[in-house]
């Protein structure tokens, strides 16, 4: 049996008996029964796999175990609870990112969904009001196969508003 | 909740017709805590009724109404259109429908998803079903009001009589968890379409949030209990035999290694030591003789030399070799399109429990009924002890990898006894997928004395797209059993023709296909790949329509009107061509002052019953080579559309995914393997490279218009749309799909020591 690593997820404390190389994918996936992050390429070429770490966007297909020690990780099914929490919101409130996605209809097949909503928010919860460049740069190397780059980039460009709106 | 999941009282309900049912097809965590391996000995229906209106649509005894259909979800929200259609037909809330799809226990055959034909076939019997349920439902109103049925009347899920509203009765008081027992006799009347307050209208679709929040279900989330986790190990080079493997080689948490000739899978308990043991298990192969072509001028090289297996001529109208002898002004030239990959943002994933008696199979590929039957066969099973259900993948686009996965997994299953879930690699995914199809395709063309164009001639060398086939009907038609040996595949002839309605003197529609079955093993088989053949025929066949029209000294926009004559085809030309302010004039055809030029082109394409024409605005670095498209428009007929706002998804995301395979997209081989494995070696559009505009023109959308399908048609024409474009705006015709900078940059350079 491997030694415990104790980590937050979507702000509950957990404790995990596995290898500490163990990717942290499969370790929310399929101990702790997450579904937001999906495996996409387990390179940290697509973005499928984005969780955030302490606020941070981290491709969780190659961090280990060990490296989140300690740590916070909000995966997309948390995203909406640990947002209304930080802003003191009813604990239904949305992510804006989420309901910017929403909104717009900003998917096809959704695989991929994770990857932009959990990057776009990291980066508009430090940046609210990006410019449109800055936007680009920041969802940078996501992909998406379906090609739903419009309308995902339609959301995040009204979260960013709504949020500078916001904050 | 999710728009896929049934509810377990239709599936009780359907045991009435003979079937016995003891596993749960819904992947929520509660239901697959419940999901244990299946009993021995089970059978479902062979066939589920397509004539009883029960084998349909279902109302319980809450008024909810589940409806069945044999079709999928491959991302584009055809769900919410198919509850749109129900709702309105029966007049209940659109949330009080369900849609259940693509499960053989439950749904009806339809052989799944395909073709753009997910409204067309299945919106149209849910419509029918829909229309005969209210009939019914009026009928049995009739009898307990003692009202004739004309006298009543039917809304918001209850039937009332006209004048006397406080006397109703709701759906479920009416038929509420019993069956119909009526024929679906096609003498229900659907609604006049001018009376739709549902269909046709922007509703939003009913995935969507679920997909932002984490709480829809996808294949990759499906548990069953006890079950194992497998990986492939493919032969690293195509054609390689397996040899050997170390057995006395320890790997954490590795159960076995299924071995059956060339086929190779590590089984472990956790997922991660399976990835772990198929990257570290030391194997031994053969070392084959080359299989693949060297590089794509061979491929093309070879395409074209070789003397074809299969001709078909489609079209023949004048006399278009003489016209080509005889004319002063010749057009005679090669367009070339590679191989591509679905490339799927998540590699295929299928879980499989297979026992003596009995085969379950959960899949996310778009044609789970055919692979039913391949199920049966490779567990030697008849099919009433087979299920195949279907949840959704990641989008898919035609014949991916998802079918091969589904094989996978029950032939590892069946050969440990065990449940088995087996999710591919990015490896196994982009190197190994079955490929759209190459073609070499000859363009000649003549122009006569006054100017005018007299001559069209295609005629294609390429594989065809169905050498591995469409649908997986028998075993040998998947991956596993062609590395095994001694399974025939139905593999068939799928010919590389354009579609396009023009009128010209002379003209020839030809296609010749070469024996590619030797690649069956490969992960260079061809298949499906959205809006098979389509991209390649109409790159070619439209920009070639450039080029009369360029040596005809016309405008492109204006050659194309004149030499089309069908209404529908001028209407979609003139639509994008007004919706983007194109201005008559003949193509560029020079470079204009760098080093960042600009141009337009334009390209349409029918594709069985649907029309799009496509203008593309792009700005092209001179001195890099690096093209972007800053504009689309799309006109886009597609007759009556069920929910524009899901249409105009849709249409946007075929022409960003067509683009993205225009400008970077072409599988690399060496002779021995495939060497794009993964988004470095197969690179698709970034954010960076997506228009700042896209605009949708819908074309012909009248409630009295048939629906003609959307899945695909808008792919057909976009990279013709931008290579015209870049020869508006450089002079230089790219004749040769992708147009990557490196690629642009040779052929402008060509261009200036020509011109030079």
């Amino acid at each position: 049996m491997a030694k415990a690593t104790i980590l937050r997820v979507n702000g509950k404390k957990v404790s995990v008996s596995v290898s500490p190389e163990t990717p942290l994918l499969y370790v929310l996936r399929n101990d702790l029964g997450e579904r937001g992050p999906r495996f996409g390429c387990g390179l940290a070429q697509c973005g499928a796999c984005t969780v955030q770490v302490d606020g941070q966007a981290v491709r969780s297909c190659v961090a280990p175990l060990s490296a989140v020690s300690g740590k916070s990780v909000t995966t997309l099914g948390g995203l909406a609870g640990d947002y209304a929490q930080r802003r003191k919101q009813p604990s239904d409130t949305l992510h804006p990112v989420q309901a910017a996605f929403i909104e717009q209809q900003a998917t096809q097949c959704g695989y991929c969904v994770n990857g932009w909503i959990m990057t776009a928010a990291a980066f508009l919860d430090k940046k609210p009001g990006a410019s449109d460049a800055e936007i680009h740069v920041a969802l940078s190397g996501l992909k998406c196969r379906c090609g739903s780059h419009m309308s995902m980039l339609r959301a995040v460009r009204l979260a960013s508003a709504n949020m500078a709106a916001a904050s | 909740m999710s728009a896929h999941g049934g509810g377990v009282s239709r599936r009780d309900f359907l045991t009435a017709t003979g079937g016995l049912f003891v596993s749960i097809a819904v992947p929520s965590a509660a239901v697959a805590a419940a999901n244990t391996a299946t009993v021995a000995g089970v059978a479902w229906p062979t066939k589920i009724a397509t004539d009883q209106l029960d084998s349909w649509l279902w109302v319980g005894a809450d008024g909810k109404v589940t409806a069945a259909v044999g079709k999928i979800d491959a991302g584009m929200g055809i769900a919410t259109s198919f509850a749109q259609i129900v709702a309105e037909e029966l007049d209940v809330a659109f949330d009080a429908v369900t849609i259940q799809m693509g499960d053989t226990a439950t749904t009806p055959d339809q052989r799944g998803t395909g073709s753009s034909n997910g409204i067309i076939d299945g919106g149209s019997v849910l419509r029918n079903a829909s229309a005969e349920a209210r009939t019914a439902l009026l009928a049995i109103a009739a009898g307990r009001l003692n009202v004739p049925a004309g006298q009543l009347m039917t809304a918001n899920g209850e039937v009332s009589v006209i004048g006397a509203p406080e006397r109703r009765l709701s759906y479920g008081e009416l038929i509420g968890s019993k069956r119909f027992d009526v024929k679906m006799s096609g003498s229900a009347k659907p609604k006049d379409p001018r009376q739709y307050r549902l269909v046709g209208k922007p509703v939003p679709r009913k995935d969507v949030e679920l997909k932002i929040t984490a709480k829809y279900d996808y294949m990759v989330d499906f548990k069953l209990r006890g079950m194992l986790h497998a990986r492939v190990i493919r032969p690293p080079q195509a054609n390689a035999r397996f040899v050997s493997y170390d057995t006395k080689q320890k790997l954490t948490g590795l159960l076995n290694v299924v071995v059956r000739g060339d086929f190779v899978a590590v089984v472990c308990t956790r997922e991660e030591q399976a990835i772990e043991a198929s990257r570290l298990l030391r194997l031994k192969w053969s070392t084959p003789a080359p299989m693949f072509s060297s590089s794509y001028d061979a491929l093309y090289k070879r395409l074209r030399d070789t003397k074809p297996d299969a001709t078909s001529e489609n079209l023949k109208t004048g006399d278009p070799f003489g016209a080509f002898a005889a004319a002063t002004t010749r057009l005679d030239v090669f367009y070339e399109y590679p191989f591509q990959s679905h490339a799927c943002m998540g590699p295929a994933c299928a879980v499989a429990d297979v026992g003596t008696g009995h085969a379950r199979v959960w899949m996310g590929g778009q044609k789970p009924y055919p692979l039913r039957k391949a199920i049966a066969q490779l567990a030697g099973l008849s099919v009433e002890h087979v299920r195949v259900s279907w949840l959704p993948g990641p989008g898919s686009y035609g014949m991916n990898d998802a079918d091969d996965a589904a094989l996978d997994a029950a032939l590892i299953s069946k050969e440990v006894g065990k449940p088995v879930r087996l999710q591919y690699s990015r490896a196994d995914a982009t190197g190994w997928d079955p490929k759209g199809p190459p073609s070499a395709i000859h363009m000649r063309g003549a122009i006569d004395d006054t100017g005018e164009a007299i001559l069209y001639d295609f005629e294609s060398h390429g594989y065809s797209g169905r050498v591995r086939p469409s649908g997986t009907d028998t075993f040998g038609d998947g991956l596993s059993a062609q590395l095994i040996g001694g399974y025939k595949a139905n593999s068939s002839n799928l010919f590389q023709l354009p579609s396009e309605g023009y009128k010209f003197a002379n003209k020839r529609r030809a296609a010749n296909l070469l024996d590619w079955t030797a690649s069956l093993n490969t992960g260079l088989r061809t298949a499906h790949l959205r809006d098979p053949d389509g991209m390649a025929t109409c790159f070619a066949s439209e920009c070639f329509i450039d080029e009369l029209a360029y040596a005809s000294k016309m405008d492109a926009v204006a050659f194309r009107l004149k030499h089309l004559s069908d209404a529908r085809h001028k209407a979609v030309v003139n639509a994008a061509a007004e919706k983007a302010g194109w201005q008559t004039r003949m193509s560029a055809g020079k470079r204009g002052a760098g080093p960042v030029v600009t141009g337009r082109g334009i390209a349409y394409a029918p594709r069985a019953g649907t029309l799009v024409a496509i203008v593309a605005e792009v700005e092209i670095n001179i001195d890099t080579g690096k093209l972007r498209v800053t504009r689309f428009v799309a006109a886009h007929d597609c007759g009556f559309v069920v929910n524009p706002l899901s249409l105009v998804g849709t249409v946007e995301a075929n022409l960003i995914q067509a683009m993205s395979r225009a400008m970077f997209e072409a599988v690399q081989f060496d002779e021995h393997q495939v060497t794009s494995i993964d988004w470095t070696t197969y690179p698709i559009a970034d954010i960076s490279d997506v228009p700042d505009q896209i605009e949708v023109v819908i074309v012909n959308n009248f409630p009295n218009m048939k629906s003609t399908g959307a899945g695909e048609p808008a792919t057909r024409p976009v990279a013709a749309a931008i290579g015209n474009a870049i020869f508006d705006a450089t002079g230089v015709r790219m004749r040769r799909v992708p147009f990557t900078p490196l690629a642009l940059k040779a052929a402008l350079k060509a261009i200036e020591s020509t011109t030079a």
